[in-house]
Protein backbone atom coordinates (compact mmCIF):
# COMPACT_ATOMS: atom_id res chain seq x y z
CA UNK A 1 0.00 0.00 0.00
CA UNK A 2 1.51 3.40 -1.11
CA UNK A 3 1.78 6.36 0.84
CA UNK A 4 0.89 10.11 0.26
CA UNK A 5 3.40 12.65 0.76
CA UNK A 6 2.32 13.47 4.71
CA UNK A 7 2.89 9.74 5.34
CA UNK A 8 6.41 9.71 3.68
CA UNK A 9 7.45 13.20 5.70
CA UNK A 10 6.59 11.97 8.90
CA UNK A 11 8.02 7.84 8.08
CA UNK A 12 11.14 9.86 7.40
CA UNK A 13 11.14 11.48 10.39
CA UNK A 14 10.07 8.68 12.72
CA UNK A 15 13.00 6.38 10.95
CA UNK A 16 9.84 4.55 9.88
CA UNK A 17 9.51 2.58 6.78
CA UNK A 18 6.01 3.06 6.56
CA UNK A 19 3.06 4.65 8.62
CA UNK A 20 -0.46 4.54 8.42
CA UNK A 21 -3.17 7.06 9.51
CA UNK A 22 -4.32 6.92 13.17
CA UNK A 23 -0.58 5.61 13.90
CA UNK A 24 0.81 7.33 16.85
CA UNK A 25 4.99 8.04 16.24
CA UNK A 26 8.08 9.86 17.99
CA UNK A 27 9.39 11.74 15.55
CA UNK A 28 12.82 14.21 15.26
CA UNK A 29 11.79 17.48 14.30
CA UNK A 30 13.62 19.22 11.33
CA UNK A 31 13.15 22.32 12.76
CA UNK A 32 11.09 24.69 15.12
CA UNK A 33 10.04 28.02 14.83
CA UNK A 34 8.18 30.41 17.68
CA UNK A 35 7.00 34.00 18.08
CA UNK A 36 6.47 36.46 20.58
CA UNK A 37 3.05 35.38 20.64
CA UNK A 38 4.09 33.23 22.98
CA UNK A 39 7.78 32.30 23.25
CA UNK A 40 7.64 34.26 26.77
CA UNK A 41 5.61 31.81 28.25
CA UNK A 42 7.98 28.80 26.64
CA UNK A 43 10.97 30.80 28.47
CA UNK A 44 8.52 30.59 31.64
CA UNK A 45 8.12 26.97 31.98
CA UNK A 46 11.69 26.31 30.91
CA UNK A 47 12.62 28.43 33.84
CA UNK A 48 10.43 27.33 36.12
CA UNK A 49 8.91 23.66 35.87
CA UNK A 50 12.18 22.16 34.25
CA UNK A 51 14.97 20.42 36.34
CA UNK A 52 18.34 21.02 34.55
CA UNK A 53 16.78 21.41 30.96
CA UNK A 54 18.99 21.92 27.64
CA UNK A 55 17.92 23.02 23.93
CA UNK A 56 18.57 20.18 22.38
CA UNK A 57 19.86 21.64 19.29
CA UNK A 58 19.96 24.96 19.11
CA UNK A 59 20.04 25.36 14.98
CA UNK A 60 17.04 24.18 14.60
CA UNK A 61 15.25 26.44 16.59
CA UNK A 62 14.04 29.90 14.93
CA UNK A 63 12.73 32.79 17.40
CA UNK A 64 11.14 35.51 15.29
CA UNK A 65 9.08 38.74 16.77
CA UNK A 66 6.27 39.78 14.19
CA UNK A 67 2.76 39.73 16.74
CA UNK A 68 3.67 43.35 18.92
CA UNK A 69 6.54 44.61 17.03
CA UNK A 70 7.42 47.08 17.98
CA UNK A 71 6.32 46.30 21.39
CA UNK A 72 3.08 48.99 22.05
CA UNK A 73 3.31 48.67 25.98
CA UNK A 74 5.59 47.66 28.53
CA UNK A 75 4.47 44.22 29.23
CA UNK A 76 5.13 43.44 25.79
CA UNK A 77 8.63 45.02 25.96
CA UNK A 78 9.40 42.80 29.15
CA UNK A 79 7.77 39.82 27.14
CA UNK A 80 10.43 40.77 24.09
CA UNK A 81 13.29 41.19 26.80
CA UNK A 82 12.36 37.61 28.10
CA UNK A 83 12.91 36.18 24.52
CA UNK A 84 16.00 37.89 23.53
CA UNK A 85 17.64 37.19 26.42
CA UNK A 86 17.16 33.51 26.16
CA UNK A 87 18.17 33.12 22.52
CA UNK A 88 21.46 35.01 23.13
CA UNK A 89 21.77 32.66 25.94
CA UNK A 90 21.07 29.22 24.20
CA UNK A 91 22.52 30.78 20.62
CA UNK A 92 19.23 30.66 18.85
CA UNK A 93 18.64 32.87 15.74
CA UNK A 94 16.41 35.85 16.67
CA UNK A 95 14.79 37.93 14.01
CA UNK A 96 13.27 41.36 15.05
CA UNK A 97 11.30 43.68 13.16
CA UNK A 98 12.31 41.90 9.81
CA UNK A 99 8.78 40.31 9.00
CA UNK A 100 6.17 37.63 9.42
CA UNK A 101 7.50 34.55 11.07
CA UNK A 102 6.08 32.35 7.96
CA UNK A 103 7.36 34.59 5.96
CA UNK A 104 10.63 34.81 7.02
CA UNK A 105 10.54 30.70 7.60
CA UNK A 106 9.97 30.47 3.66
CA UNK A 107 12.68 32.86 2.89
CA UNK A 108 15.28 31.56 4.93
CA UNK A 109 14.73 27.76 6.24
CA UNK A 110 12.33 25.55 4.92
CA UNK A 111 13.11 22.68 2.73
CA UNK A 112 11.01 20.10 0.88
CA UNK A 113 10.34 17.28 2.65
CA UNK A 114 11.48 18.63 6.24
CA UNK A 115 9.11 18.07 9.21
CA UNK A 116 8.66 21.31 11.27
CA UNK A 117 7.16 22.60 14.04
CA UNK A 118 5.41 26.17 14.94
CA UNK A 119 4.20 27.84 17.71
CA UNK A 120 1.66 29.38 15.52
CA UNK A 121 -1.34 27.89 13.87
CA UNK A 122 -0.38 29.09 10.37
CA UNK A 123 2.91 26.87 10.11
CA UNK A 124 0.46 24.74 7.68
CA UNK A 125 2.45 27.52 5.08
CA UNK A 126 5.56 25.58 4.71
CA UNK A 127 3.64 23.06 2.53
CA UNK A 128 4.35 25.40 -0.07
CA UNK A 129 7.75 23.74 -0.21
CA UNK A 130 6.69 20.08 -0.19
CA UNK A 131 7.05 20.32 3.74
CA UNK A 132 4.99 19.27 6.38
CA UNK A 133 4.91 22.38 8.52
CA UNK A 134 2.52 22.15 11.70
CA UNK A 135 0.88 24.65 14.52
CA UNK A 136 1.27 23.46 18.05
CA UNK A 137 1.27 25.35 21.48
CA UNK A 138 3.73 26.79 23.48
CA UNK A 139 3.94 23.40 26.08
CA UNK A 140 4.29 21.32 22.95
CA UNK A 141 6.64 23.68 21.43
CA UNK A 142 8.66 23.42 24.48
CA UNK A 143 8.56 19.63 24.72
CA UNK A 144 10.06 19.62 20.95
CA UNK A 145 13.01 22.18 21.70
CA UNK A 146 14.07 20.17 24.86
CA UNK A 147 14.23 16.72 23.48
CA UNK A 148 14.16 17.46 19.93
CA UNK A 149 11.46 15.33 19.52
CA UNK A 150 7.58 15.16 19.58
CA UNK A 151 4.48 12.49 19.09
CA UNK A 152 2.14 12.72 15.66
CA UNK A 153 -0.74 11.28 14.92
CA UNK A 154 -0.78 9.99 11.07
CA UNK A 155 -3.69 11.95 9.66
CA UNK A 156 -5.32 11.13 7.20
CA UNK A 157 -4.89 13.10 3.58
CA UNK A 158 -7.48 14.79 1.47
CA UNK A 159 -6.13 15.06 -2.57
CA UNK A 160 -7.25 18.24 -3.88
CA UNK A 161 -6.52 17.85 -8.12
CA UNK A 162 -6.57 21.34 -9.44
CA UNK A 163 -6.86 21.47 -12.86
CA UNK A 164 -6.38 24.48 -15.30
CA UNK A 165 -5.87 28.26 -14.73
CA UNK A 166 -7.21 30.82 -12.73
CA UNK A 167 -8.90 33.80 -14.67
CA UNK A 168 -7.33 37.23 -14.72
CA UNK A 169 -8.68 38.87 -11.52
CA UNK A 170 -8.64 35.54 -9.92
CA UNK A 171 -6.32 34.61 -7.21
CA UNK A 172 -5.03 31.77 -5.10
CA UNK A 173 -6.61 33.43 -2.18
CA UNK A 174 -9.85 33.11 -3.85
CA UNK A 175 -9.26 29.66 -4.85
CA UNK A 176 -8.11 28.46 -1.34
CA UNK A 177 -11.39 30.43 0.23
CA UNK A 178 -13.57 28.86 -2.09
CA UNK A 179 -12.28 25.02 -0.76
CA UNK A 180 -12.60 26.55 3.14
CA UNK A 181 -16.45 27.51 1.77
CA UNK A 182 -17.14 24.44 0.45
CA UNK A 183 -15.74 21.72 2.75
CA UNK A 184 -16.23 24.31 6.19
CA UNK A 185 -14.30 25.10 8.85
CA UNK A 186 -13.63 21.95 10.01
CA UNK A 187 -14.04 20.07 7.00
CA UNK A 188 -10.27 19.26 6.84
CA UNK A 189 -9.81 18.55 10.80
CA UNK A 190 -7.28 16.61 11.52
CA UNK A 191 -6.09 15.79 8.27
CA UNK A 192 -3.64 16.78 5.47
CA UNK A 193 -4.87 18.64 2.74
CA UNK A 194 -2.57 17.81 -0.49
CA UNK A 195 -2.63 20.08 -3.41
CA UNK A 196 -1.66 18.65 -6.91
CA UNK A 197 -2.65 18.28 -10.37
CA UNK A 198 -1.70 20.60 -13.67
CA UNK A 199 -3.04 23.37 -12.01
CA UNK A 200 -1.14 23.07 -9.12
CA UNK A 201 2.54 22.65 -10.94
CA UNK A 202 1.64 25.99 -12.77
CA UNK A 203 1.32 27.80 -9.01
CA UNK A 204 4.07 29.80 -8.37
CA UNK A 205 6.14 29.25 -4.77
CA UNK A 206 4.03 32.61 -3.84
CA UNK A 207 0.75 31.25 -4.75
CA UNK A 208 1.26 28.20 -3.15
CA UNK A 209 2.28 29.71 -0.14
CA UNK A 210 -1.14 31.11 0.04
CA UNK A 211 -2.86 28.42 -0.77
CA UNK A 212 -1.66 26.27 1.98
CA UNK A 213 -1.49 29.23 4.63
CA UNK A 214 -5.31 29.11 5.16
CA UNK A 215 -5.40 25.33 5.42
CA UNK A 216 -5.62 25.17 9.07
CA UNK A 217 -8.71 27.25 8.49
CA UNK A 218 -10.07 23.91 7.40
CA UNK A 219 -9.15 22.58 10.36
CA UNK A 220 -5.95 20.89 8.48
CA UNK A 221 -2.88 19.61 10.35
CA UNK A 222 -0.95 20.47 7.34
CA UNK A 223 -1.41 21.84 3.33
CA UNK A 224 1.28 20.39 0.94
CA UNK A 225 1.84 20.87 -2.34
CA UNK A 226 3.21 18.44 -4.31
CA UNK A 227 6.64 19.55 -5.28
CA UNK A 228 8.78 20.34 -8.46
CA UNK A 229 11.57 22.08 -9.64
CA UNK A 230 9.94 25.76 -9.13
CA UNK A 231 11.01 24.56 -5.66
CA UNK A 232 14.15 24.08 -6.13
CA UNK A 233 14.79 27.12 -8.23
CA UNK A 234 12.83 29.25 -5.08
CA UNK A 235 15.59 27.79 -2.10
CA UNK A 236 18.24 28.29 -4.49
CA UNK A 237 16.88 31.89 -5.13
CA UNK A 238 17.29 32.15 -1.53
CA UNK A 239 20.45 30.84 -1.06
CA UNK A 240 19.81 27.02 0.24
CA UNK A 241 19.77 23.95 -1.25
CA UNK A 242 18.51 20.32 -0.11
CA UNK A 243 15.56 18.91 1.21
CA UNK A 244 13.99 15.78 -0.26
CA UNK A 245 10.73 15.73 -2.62
CA UNK A 246 8.25 13.50 -1.42
CA UNK A 247 5.26 13.06 -3.78
CA UNK A 248 2.35 10.77 -3.38
CA UNK A 249 2.49 6.71 -4.61
CA UNK A 250 -0.30 6.13 -7.32
CA UNK A 251 -1.58 3.33 -4.93
CA UNK A 252 -1.94 5.64 -1.64
CA UNK A 253 -4.93 6.22 0.32
CA UNK A 254 -7.08 9.21 0.43
CA UNK A 255 -9.84 10.31 2.70
CA UNK A 256 -10.90 11.86 0.00
CA UNK A 257 -10.72 13.30 -3.71
CA UNK A 258 -11.66 16.72 -4.93
CA UNK A 259 -11.06 18.39 -8.50
CA UNK A 260 -11.34 22.18 -8.70
CA UNK A 261 -11.53 23.23 -11.92
CA UNK A 262 -9.57 26.74 -12.13
CA UNK A 263 -11.29 28.74 -14.38
CA UNK A 264 -14.48 28.36 -12.94
CA UNK A 265 -13.26 30.17 -9.48
CA UNK A 266 -15.15 34.03 -8.66
CA UNK A 267 -13.64 36.16 -6.58
CA UNK A 268 -14.41 35.86 -3.09
CA UNK A 269 -15.51 38.08 -0.28
CA UNK A 270 -16.77 35.71 2.80
CA UNK A 271 -18.75 37.64 5.44
CA UNK A 272 -18.06 38.12 9.24
CA UNK A 273 -17.22 35.68 12.09
CA UNK A 274 -16.81 32.07 10.29
CA UNK A 275 -14.05 31.85 7.36
CA UNK A 276 -16.37 29.51 5.93
CA UNK A 277 -19.13 31.96 5.63
CA UNK A 278 -18.82 31.98 2.08
CA UNK A 279 -20.00 34.70 -0.80
CA UNK A 280 -18.88 36.18 -4.28
CA UNK A 281 -17.62 39.29 -4.44
CA UNK A 282 -20.51 40.04 -6.92
CA UNK A 283 -23.09 39.14 -3.82
CA UNK A 284 -21.13 41.63 -1.55
CA UNK A 285 -20.79 44.25 -3.44
CA UNK A 286 -24.46 43.78 -4.68
CA UNK A 287 -25.36 44.66 -0.78
CA UNK A 288 -23.43 47.74 -0.93
CA UNK A 289 -21.13 47.12 2.52
CA UNK A 290 -19.57 50.33 3.71
CA UNK A 291 -16.28 50.38 5.16
CA UNK A 292 -14.46 52.07 7.59
CA UNK A 293 -11.09 50.13 7.12
CA UNK A 294 -8.61 48.23 4.61
CA UNK A 295 -6.06 46.04 5.46
CA UNK A 296 -3.23 44.38 3.15
CA UNK A 297 -0.82 42.28 4.64
CA UNK A 298 -0.29 38.87 6.76
CA UNK A 299 1.17 35.64 6.26
CA UNK A 300 -1.63 34.77 4.04
CA UNK A 301 -1.69 37.89 1.79
CA UNK A 302 1.57 40.26 2.60
CA UNK A 303 3.80 39.76 -0.84
CA UNK A 304 4.82 41.47 -3.45
CA UNK A 305 2.43 40.09 -5.47
CA UNK A 306 -0.58 41.19 -3.57
CA UNK A 307 1.33 44.55 -3.43
CA UNK A 308 1.76 44.81 -6.86
CA UNK A 309 -2.35 44.59 -7.03
CA UNK A 310 -2.85 46.77 -5.24
CA UNK A 311 -0.90 49.10 -6.67
CA UNK A 312 -2.04 48.54 -9.89
CA UNK A 313 -5.19 49.59 -8.48
CA UNK A 314 -4.31 52.17 -6.37
CA UNK A 315 -2.04 54.51 -8.75
CA UNK A 316 -3.58 57.53 -9.85
CA UNK A 317 -6.65 56.89 -6.81
CA UNK A 318 -7.39 58.15 -3.43
CA UNK A 319 -8.48 56.42 -1.05
CA UNK A 320 -12.03 57.69 0.28
CA UNK A 321 -11.58 60.16 2.64
CA UNK A 322 -13.99 57.62 5.74
CA UNK A 323 -11.70 55.26 4.80
CA UNK A 324 -8.13 54.09 7.06
CA UNK A 325 -6.08 51.91 3.76
CA UNK A 326 -2.71 50.23 6.03
CA UNK A 327 -0.63 48.17 4.14
CA UNK A 328 2.19 45.98 5.70
CA UNK A 329 4.65 43.97 3.87
CA UNK A 330 4.88 40.40 5.09
CA UNK A 331 8.78 41.03 5.45
CA UNK A 332 11.63 43.88 5.22
CA UNK A 333 12.72 41.43 1.95
CA UNK A 334 8.93 42.24 0.32
CA UNK A 335 8.89 46.18 1.97
CA UNK A 336 12.17 46.49 -0.08
CA UNK A 337 11.55 44.82 -3.43
CA UNK A 338 8.22 47.35 -3.40
CA UNK A 339 10.54 50.24 -2.54
CA UNK A 340 12.74 49.53 -5.41
CA UNK A 341 9.63 48.72 -7.94
CA UNK A 342 7.94 52.21 -7.07
CA UNK A 343 4.88 50.16 -5.50
CA UNK A 344 5.33 52.33 -2.18
CA UNK A 345 4.67 55.78 -3.81
CA UNK A 346 1.94 54.88 -5.68
CA UNK A 347 0.53 53.40 -1.98
CA UNK A 348 1.42 56.43 -0.09
CA UNK A 349 0.02 58.77 -2.85
CA UNK A 350 -2.96 57.01 -2.91
CA UNK A 351 -3.19 57.57 1.32
CA UNK A 352 -2.27 54.53 2.09
CA UNK A 353 -0.56 54.76 5.76
CA UNK A 354 2.42 51.99 5.91
CA UNK A 355 3.03 49.88 8.32
CA UNK A 356 6.58 48.10 9.52
CA UNK A 357 6.26 44.37 8.53
CA UNK A 358 4.34 42.62 11.46
CA UNK A 359 1.07 40.32 11.93
CA UNK A 360 -0.79 44.26 12.49
CA UNK A 361 -4.59 44.10 12.35
CA UNK A 362 -4.76 40.72 11.29
CA UNK A 363 -4.38 39.50 15.03
CA UNK A 364 -6.07 42.78 16.34
CA UNK A 365 -2.86 43.89 17.90
CA UNK A 366 -0.31 46.80 17.33
CA UNK A 367 -1.81 49.41 15.75
CA UNK A 368 -4.96 49.44 13.44
CA UNK A 369 -7.42 48.05 15.14
CA UNK A 370 -11.30 48.92 14.38
CA UNK A 371 -13.83 50.05 16.58
CA UNK A 372 -17.48 49.04 17.89
CA UNK A 373 -19.42 48.25 15.18
CA UNK A 374 -16.88 49.46 12.33
CA UNK A 375 -16.15 47.51 9.05
CA UNK A 376 -12.58 46.11 7.64
CA UNK A 377 -12.17 44.38 4.69
CA UNK A 378 -8.84 42.43 4.93
CA UNK A 379 -6.41 40.11 3.21
CA UNK A 380 -5.82 38.78 6.83
CA UNK A 381 -6.19 35.53 7.64
CA UNK A 382 -9.29 35.48 9.52
CA UNK A 383 -12.89 37.27 10.05
CA UNK A 384 -13.20 35.51 13.58
CA UNK A 385 -15.69 37.93 16.01
CA UNK A 386 -13.22 40.28 17.70
CA UNK A 387 -10.51 39.26 16.00
CA UNK A 388 -9.46 42.81 14.94
CA UNK A 389 -11.05 44.99 17.16
CA UNK A 390 -13.93 45.55 19.30
CA UNK A 391 -16.35 42.35 19.61
CA UNK A 392 -19.26 44.28 17.76
CA UNK A 393 -16.89 44.95 14.66
CA UNK A 394 -17.26 42.73 11.29
CA UNK A 395 -14.86 41.54 9.15
CA UNK A 396 -15.17 40.74 5.46
CA UNK A 397 -12.51 38.60 3.49
CA UNK A 398 -11.28 39.52 0.29
CA UNK A 399 -8.18 39.18 -2.09
CA UNK A 400 -5.64 42.31 -2.43
CA UNK A 401 -7.07 43.75 -5.81
CA UNK A 402 -10.65 44.04 -4.00
CA UNK A 403 -9.09 45.75 -0.65
CA UNK A 404 -7.78 48.20 -2.71
CA UNK A 405 -10.29 49.28 -4.76
CA UNK A 406 -13.15 49.34 -2.01
CA UNK A 407 -10.69 51.29 0.12
CA UNK A 408 -11.11 54.05 -2.85
CA UNK A 409 -14.62 53.36 -3.02
CA UNK A 410 -15.76 53.57 0.64
CA UNK A 411 -17.56 50.35 0.06
CA UNK A 412 -16.66 47.01 -0.68
CA UNK A 413 -16.40 46.20 -3.97
CA UNK A 414 -14.23 44.66 -7.46
CA UNK A 415 -11.28 47.08 -9.18
CA UNK A 416 -14.05 47.37 -12.46
CA UNK A 417 -16.73 48.73 -10.26
CA UNK A 418 -14.40 52.17 -10.13
CA UNK A 419 -14.74 54.79 -12.50
CA UNK B 1 -8.61 12.85 38.07
CA UNK B 2 -12.21 11.52 39.15
CA UNK B 3 -13.57 8.99 37.52
CA UNK B 4 -17.58 9.71 37.68
CA UNK B 5 -18.41 13.62 38.18
CA UNK B 6 -21.77 15.56 38.08
CA UNK B 7 -21.56 18.71 37.06
CA UNK B 8 -23.93 21.62 35.98
CA UNK B 9 -24.19 22.30 31.94
CA UNK B 10 -23.46 25.82 30.31
CA UNK B 11 -24.47 25.44 26.52
CA UNK B 12 -22.45 26.82 23.66
CA UNK B 13 -22.61 26.69 19.99
CA UNK B 14 -20.74 25.85 16.89
CA UNK B 15 -17.33 27.06 16.07
CA UNK B 16 -15.68 28.55 18.91
CA UNK B 17 -12.82 30.11 18.21
CA UNK B 18 -9.88 30.49 20.04
CA UNK B 19 -10.36 34.65 19.97
CA UNK B 20 -13.78 33.89 21.47
CA UNK B 21 -12.18 32.24 24.43
CA UNK B 22 -9.74 34.91 24.70
CA UNK B 23 -9.77 37.98 22.93
CA UNK B 24 -6.01 39.32 21.66
CA UNK B 25 -6.54 42.32 23.63
CA UNK B 26 -6.17 40.54 26.95
CA UNK B 27 -3.31 38.36 25.70
CA UNK B 28 -1.15 40.46 27.10
CA UNK B 29 -2.44 40.46 30.97
CA UNK B 30 0.26 39.38 33.33
CA UNK B 31 -1.16 35.71 34.38
CA UNK B 32 -3.87 33.32 33.60
CA UNK B 33 -5.92 34.43 36.45
CA UNK B 34 -5.69 37.60 35.09
CA UNK B 35 -7.13 36.58 32.04
CA UNK B 36 -9.49 34.27 32.91
CA UNK B 37 -12.51 36.96 33.72
CA UNK B 38 -12.56 37.90 29.76
CA UNK B 39 -12.53 34.57 28.94
CA UNK B 40 -15.62 34.44 26.31
CA UNK B 41 -15.88 37.93 26.51
CA UNK B 42 -16.98 38.42 22.56
CA UNK B 43 -19.78 35.81 22.70
CA UNK B 44 -21.04 35.76 27.07
CA UNK B 45 -18.80 38.12 28.84
CA UNK B 46 -20.94 37.23 31.81
CA UNK B 47 -19.56 33.61 31.33
CA UNK B 48 -16.79 33.35 33.92
CA UNK B 49 -18.50 35.27 36.51
CA UNK B 50 -21.29 32.46 36.42
CA UNK B 51 -18.82 29.39 36.42
CA UNK B 52 -18.25 27.47 39.54
CA UNK B 53 -15.96 24.83 40.20
CA UNK B 54 -17.64 21.33 38.71
CA UNK B 55 -19.26 23.17 35.80
CA UNK B 56 -19.60 21.30 32.83
CA UNK B 57 -19.23 22.75 29.38
CA UNK B 58 -21.25 21.47 26.39
CA UNK B 59 -20.36 23.08 22.71
CA UNK B 60 -21.20 22.11 19.14
CA UNK B 61 -18.24 20.79 16.60
CA UNK B 62 -15.39 22.74 15.41
CA UNK B 63 -14.61 23.87 19.18
CA UNK B 64 -11.45 25.59 19.48
CA UNK B 65 -10.46 26.71 15.95
CA UNK B 66 -8.34 29.16 15.19
CA UNK B 67 -4.89 30.28 16.68
CA UNK B 68 -2.63 27.84 18.85
CA UNK B 69 -2.53 30.17 21.75
CA UNK B 70 -2.26 27.78 24.84
CA UNK B 71 -4.16 30.72 26.66
CA UNK B 72 -7.35 29.02 25.73
CA UNK B 73 -7.10 25.67 27.30
CA UNK B 74 -5.55 27.34 30.38
CA UNK B 75 -8.46 30.03 30.64
CA UNK B 76 -11.22 27.15 30.78
CA UNK B 77 -9.08 24.84 33.27
CA UNK B 78 -8.19 28.16 35.53
CA UNK B 79 -12.63 28.53 36.04
CA UNK B 80 -12.28 24.97 37.09
CA UNK B 81 -14.88 23.33 34.80
CA UNK B 82 -14.49 19.33 35.31
CA UNK B 83 -14.20 19.66 31.51
CA UNK B 84 -15.66 20.07 27.89
CA UNK B 85 -18.03 18.27 25.80
CA UNK B 86 -18.22 19.28 21.95
CA UNK B 87 -19.25 17.78 18.79
CA UNK B 88 -15.52 17.71 17.91
CA UNK B 89 -11.95 19.83 18.46
CA UNK B 90 -9.91 21.45 16.38
CA UNK B 91 -6.55 19.87 16.60
CA UNK B 92 -4.14 22.14 18.18
CA UNK B 93 -6.66 23.01 20.73
CA UNK B 94 -6.83 19.36 21.50
CA UNK B 95 -3.14 18.66 22.22
CA UNK B 96 -3.18 22.09 24.10
CA UNK B 97 -5.81 20.91 26.21
CA UNK B 98 -4.56 17.87 26.97
CA UNK B 99 -1.16 19.34 27.85
CA UNK B 100 -2.57 21.30 30.09
CA UNK B 101 -4.47 18.98 31.55
CA UNK B 102 -8.00 19.52 30.69
CA UNK B 103 -10.29 16.50 30.25
CA UNK B 104 -12.28 17.00 26.86
CA UNK B 105 -15.09 14.75 26.07
CA UNK B 106 -15.82 14.03 22.16
CA UNK B 107 -19.56 13.98 21.59
CA UNK B 108 -22.25 15.07 18.97
CA UNK B 109 -25.48 14.08 20.60
CA UNK B 110 -25.65 14.99 23.76
CA UNK B 111 -25.90 19.16 22.66
CA UNK B 112 -29.80 17.61 21.32
CA UNK B 113 -31.16 16.86 24.99
CA UNK B 114 -29.54 18.99 27.03
CA UNK B 115 -29.79 22.83 27.79
CA UNK B 116 -28.45 25.39 30.40
CA UNK B 117 -28.69 24.65 33.77
CA UNK B 118 -28.98 20.93 33.67
CA UNK B 119 -27.26 18.66 35.86
CA UNK B 120 -25.11 15.98 33.97
CA UNK B 121 -23.30 12.52 35.13
CA UNK B 122 -19.75 11.84 32.92
CA UNK B 123 -18.04 8.66 33.79
CA UNK B 124 -14.77 9.44 32.16
CA UNK B 125 -14.22 6.98 29.66
CA UNK B 126 -17.57 5.22 29.34
CA UNK B 127 -20.64 7.17 29.50
CA UNK B 128 -22.59 10.53 30.02
CA UNK B 129 -25.84 10.66 31.99
CA UNK B 130 -27.87 13.45 30.62
CA UNK B 131 -31.97 13.59 30.72
CA UNK B 132 -33.16 10.14 31.70
CA UNK B 133 -30.63 8.73 28.82
CA UNK B 134 -27.16 7.35 28.70
CA UNK B 135 -24.68 8.37 25.97
CA UNK B 136 -21.75 5.94 25.30
CA UNK B 137 -18.19 7.97 24.84
CA UNK B 138 -15.00 6.57 23.93
CA UNK B 139 -12.12 5.79 26.29
CA UNK B 140 -8.46 8.37 24.99
CA UNK B 141 -5.15 6.64 24.36
CA UNK B 142 -3.13 5.78 27.38
CA UNK B 143 -0.27 8.17 26.21
CA UNK B 144 -2.91 11.01 26.19
CA UNK B 145 -4.63 9.61 29.66
CA UNK B 146 -1.03 9.62 30.81
CA UNK B 147 -0.55 13.35 30.39
CA UNK B 148 -3.78 14.06 31.83
CA UNK B 149 -3.96 12.45 34.63
CA UNK B 150 -0.11 14.06 35.27
CA UNK B 151 -2.13 16.70 35.36
CA UNK B 152 -0.36 17.82 32.19
CA UNK B 153 2.74 17.48 29.59
CA UNK B 154 5.10 19.47 32.34
CA UNK B 155 4.62 17.12 34.52
CA UNK B 156 4.03 13.90 32.51
CA UNK B 157 7.72 14.60 31.08
CA UNK B 158 8.45 14.95 35.26
CA UNK B 159 6.81 11.49 36.01
CA UNK B 160 8.43 10.15 32.71
CA UNK B 161 12.05 10.60 32.27
CA UNK B 162 12.55 12.81 35.36
CA UNK B 163 13.56 15.96 33.41
CA UNK B 164 10.98 18.50 34.50
CA UNK B 165 11.44 19.85 38.66
CA UNK B 166 9.86 18.21 41.74
CA UNK B 167 7.07 20.67 43.01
Amino acid sequence: MGMTIGEKIIARAAGQTSVRPGDIHTVTLDRMMSNDGTTHLTVDMYNNKLKNPRVADPDKVVFIMDHNVPAENPKTAEAHKKMRNFAREHGIRLYEGQGVCHQIMMEDYVCPGELIFGADSHTTTYGALGAFGTGVGCTDFLYAMVTGRSWVLVPETIRFNLHGRLREGVYPRDLILTIIGDIGANGANYKIMEFAGDGEHAMSIHDRTVLCNLTVEAGAKAGICEPDEKVTEYCREHGREGGTFFVSDPDASFAAVYDYDLSKIEPVCVRPDFVDNYATRAEIEAEHVVINEAFIGSCNNGRIDELRQAAAVLKGRKVHPLVRLLVAPASRAVYLQALREGILADLIEAGAMMMNPNCSVCWGSCQGVIGENEVLVTTGTRNFKGRSGAASSRVYMANAETCAASAVAGYICGPDSLD
Amino acid sequence: MKKTFTGRVFVLGDDIDTDIIIPTEYLALPSVEDMKQYGFYPLRPELPGLIREGDILVAGKNFGCGSSREQAPEIIKALKVSCVIAGSYARIFFRNAINNGLLLIENDQIQEYVKEGDSITVTVGEKIEAGGRVFPIPALPDDLMEILEAGGLVKAMQKRNGIAREE
